[in-house]
């Protein structure tokens, strides 16, 4: 049970958002309406995507007040916990490309594929892209393709042909390329990270419990944030970090946990 | 230098690849996002400006007591994930409160273009499109007496009325024709949903397919209230050059023959 209790924890969170809104359309509940573009919590929380935002501005809408309210409150809501704890812990599409990823493993595949031939950075290109876009054709470019709205507002008002994008996303993680949408594809994953970069909940390494197992990075679907493990006692201070909770759970040794953000000067000296 | 030089074509192919993306991303996104024929909520936008501001939240359509609003899924041919209605299935009903307009968050479903200057909501502010009869297909044209459009109006004698003509061909019947009035018209959809032909005699088209546009060149001269309508018209004075040579009798000229 220790070895999964995030995931546990993660699975619920996920389901019970989504419960949550797919109850509001079905039996009218008033706890959270809407979809992840926006939504409102007990019917006066507003709470609105911010990458959304950002393209509508871009393309020239003049927005009203309420959006820009949810939108600071997402922000400041993830600036604590982890930007891309919305990737770990809200977003259906996680759901996906977990199962094939899942998959991935039981059938070998990563041992025949070349793990990494796809740039982790084209999410940035995408972000930028997406905003660049919505400037010129005024329209938010992003939100007229994106999957996760697809998913997610197609599960709770009708998906239509929208499983197509479900069925792609899992296909592609699956035998194209290992955390292909998630970990090299998607913007709003790539915004999030930014936004995780100053976050405030992070995990952090002891190095001094390690034993160098590396089953952490094994498991660990953003391995470059690990950089640390079993040199330096420090905070994974990337943003591509999900806090999944995936590394601390299959640590043996104790040398992982999540705790507030602890500056590499501080954890220096805590080594020495 | 071999590094450098690494460097600079990792670069281009990077512009070259999000270049092509960029190409392919843009033409999918001007192709789904014209919807000429698309109804959409009360009190939304001018198309272009609802496009740019809907966020694709749902809370209209969850606020719709009659499920007439739905989001765009992908399959339907409409701008992904924004709010419309079909009326043949569900036209809006012109709820009282207009209970899907002020739950927007951005401002896409524009409530002050709903209100009265006492602040209060007007139904008759409504404008989502404007209803058509095929007269070839309403039977009412025909001779046959029907008025069920007539009678689902709400703003029935005001929007849509009855014109009534003497039958030529019995002699002694009348025909009964339902006739819109396009500038009342609110465009719900409630006569589509109630006629009575296998497809609809009278459908609601949105207002910039189904509506002309006189312009300025053409005024109602027995009704003063015209002038107001082409106060912004101006004068254009043209000028044609006069030929200076004298005009030649081509037919009793001799010359060519
Ligand atoms: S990377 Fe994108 S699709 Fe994947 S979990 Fe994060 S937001 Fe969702
Ligand atoms: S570092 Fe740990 S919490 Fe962060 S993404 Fe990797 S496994 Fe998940
Ligand atoms: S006015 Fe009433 S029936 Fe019409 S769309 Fe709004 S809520 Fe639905
Ligand atoms: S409530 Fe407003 S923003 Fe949300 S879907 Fe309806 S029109 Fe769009
Ligand atoms: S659409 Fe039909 S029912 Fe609705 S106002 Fe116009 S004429 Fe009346």
């Amino acid at each position: 049970m220790k070895k999964i209790r995030f995931m546990i924890l993660r699975r619920l969170t996920q389901f019970g958002l989504l419960g949550l809104y797919i109850g509001a359309n079905v039996f009218g509940w008033t706890v959270l309406q809407g979809n992840l573009s926006s939504s409102l919590l007990f019917e006066t929380i507003p709470l609105t995507d911010p990458y959304a935002i950002m393209q509508m501005t871009l393309a020239g809408a003049v927005l009203g007040f309420d959006v820009l309210l949810g939108a600071l409150i997402i922000t400041l809501f993830y600036l604590i916990i982890g930007g891309r704890a919305f990737c770990a812990w809200v977003c259906p599409v996680n759901l996906i490309t977990d199962a094939a990823n899942k998959l991935r493993r039981v059938l070998g595949i990563s041992q025949v594929q070349k793990r990494v031939y796809m740039s982790r950075a084209i999410r940035f290109w995408i972000l930028g892209l997406g905003l660049l876009l919505s400037f010129v054709m005024g329209v938010a470019a992003f939100e007229m393709i994106s999957p996760i709205s697809m998913v997610h507002r197609g599960t709770v008002f009708g998906m239509g042909l929208g499983v197509g994008a479900i069925i792609v996303i899992f296909l592609f993680d699956l035998f194209v390329h290992e955390n292909g949408w998630c970990g090299h594809l998607c913007p709003l994953g790539a915004f999030y990270s930014l936004l995780g970069r100053f976050s405030l909940i992070r995990v952090y390494h002891d190095a001094e419990a390690c034993t160098a197992c590396m089953k952490c990075k094994e498991v660990c679907p953003e391995k470059e944030v690990l950089h640390m493990v079993a040199k330096r006692s420090e905070s994974v201070v990337m943003g591509e970090c999900t806090n999944c909770g995936r590394c601390i759970e299959v640590c043996d040794d104790d040398a992982l946990g999540f705790s507030l953000k602890k500056f590499a000067t501080q954890t220096k000296e805590k080594s020495l | 230098m071999n590094e450098r030089r690494k460097f600079i074509l990792s670069m281009a192919r990077g512009i070259g690849l999000a270049a092509m993306g960029a190409l392919a991303w843009s033409a999918y996104v001007g192709e789904v996002r014209s919807a000429p024929l698309i109804l959409r909520p009360p009190g939304a936008l001018p198309e272009s400006d609802f496009l740019r501001t809907c966020i694709k939240c749902g809370l209209c359509a969850l606020a719709c007591p009659y499920e007439t609003l739905r989001l765009a899924a992908p399959g339907d041919n409409n701008p992904i994930g924004t709010p419309y209605f079909v009326p043949r299935e569900i036209p809006c009903y012109m709820c009282e409160d207009i209970p899907c307009v002020p739950v927007c968050p951005t401002g896409a479903l524009n409530e002050a273009s709903l209100r009265n200057e006492a602040g209060a909501w007007e139904i008759k502010k409504m404008d989502m499109g404007v209803a058509v009869v095929d007269v070839e297909a309403c039977v009412a044209f025909w001779g046959i007496q029907c008025d069920a459009c007539y009678r689902a109006c709400p703003l029935m004698d005001e929007a849509i009325y009855l014109k009534y003509e003497k039958n030529e061909r019995t002699g002694k019947h009348a025909f009964l024709k339902p006739v819109v009035n396009t500038n009342v018209c609110t465009g719900c959809g409630l006569c589509e949903r109630a006629c009575i032909t296998e497809k609809p005699a009278i459908f609601v088209l949105p207002n910039a397919i189904a509506l002309g546009k006189v312009g300025d060149h053409y005024i109602k001269g027995w009704d003063s209230g015209d002038e107001a309508r082409v106060a912004g018209a101006k004068a254009e004075t043209t000028q044609t050059q006069i030929n200076e040579k004298s005009a030649v009798d081509s037919l009793n000229s001799d010359e060519g023959f």
